[in-house]
């Protein structure tokens, strides 16, 4: 089995609303070492300038349906970091 | 079917679209946008979403609904700017009794502001701008639409 540190886990990171905002961004590429988690797609964000504006367990997504902060990525995933919602 | 729509929204279209003749009772549900929010004067405001989530997540909404209380649910929320008194949500449940279409109504709407990825940048009289969240936001550690609770 090959070590887990030689493998890349590439994702893209969806930024909406106030957090968009705040760090400027809408979407972030972010390669991240096998079986990360969406917790560690978020540190990397809330790494970056502005970052430290995003709360530290905000509501998350991965593609198109909630997720918890311990789920796993896969390549290609579409991860979605979600602010206070206020539809209805 | 979409559920985002940037044109106003029709609810006596919606009611059309899920009367049927066995279905004697219809609940239905009109948001409109309000002139205040947390003591401030609202002049406008603008709808944004993660629109495939969105989409998504309505599409489960209805289809919960559905499988939940013997109704035919037709759902849409509203896109874009608005001005006061613009409808931002209509819903119509159609069933054979009031009491599952107002069940079913009722659960949808609560779901909507729970569940579907929207958001909204409100206009104050005094020239400000605020993105507003829902009292009792959902937190990261309580993910909603997978354990069907």
């Amino acid at each position: 089995m090959p070590s887990p540190t030689t493998q890349i886990v590439n994702v893209r990171v969806l930024l909406f609303a106030s957090f968009a905002e705040r760090l400027g961004l809408e979407a972030v590429r972010v390669s991240l070492p096998a079986l990360a988690t969406v917790a560690d797609a978020l540190d990397h964000v809330r790494s970056l300038p502005g970052g430290e504006r995003i709360p530290p367990r905000p509501l998350c997504a991965v593609n198109l349906t909630h997720a918890a902060l311990d789920t796993p990525l896969s390549e290609g995933d579409e991860v979605a970091l979600l602010p206070p919602l206020a539809g209805g | 079917m979409a559920f985002l729509s940037g044109a106003p929204l029709d609810l006596e279209r919606l009611i059309a679209g899920v009367e049927a003749p066995d279905r004697g009772a219809v609940a239905s549900f009109l948001g409109r946008v309000r002139d205040h929010h947390a003591g401030r004067r609202v002049l406008r405001l603008e709808y944004s979403a993660y629109t495939p989530m969105a989409e998504a997540e309505c599409a489960r909404i209805v289809s919960e609904a559905e499988s939940r209380w013997p109704v035919r649910v037709a759902l849409e929320h509203r896109i874009g700017a608005l001005d006061i008194g613009d409808a931002a949500v209509a819903i119509a449940a159609a069933g054979a009794h009031r009491d599952e279409a107002f069940d079913a109504c009722r659960f949808v709407i609560e779901e909507v502001k729970r569940r579907v990825p929207i958001w909204k940048k409100e206009s104050y009289a005094d020239g400000s701008v605020k993105w507003v969240g829902a009292g009792g936001a959902l937190v990261g550690d309580e993910p909603v639409g997978s354990a069907g609770s």
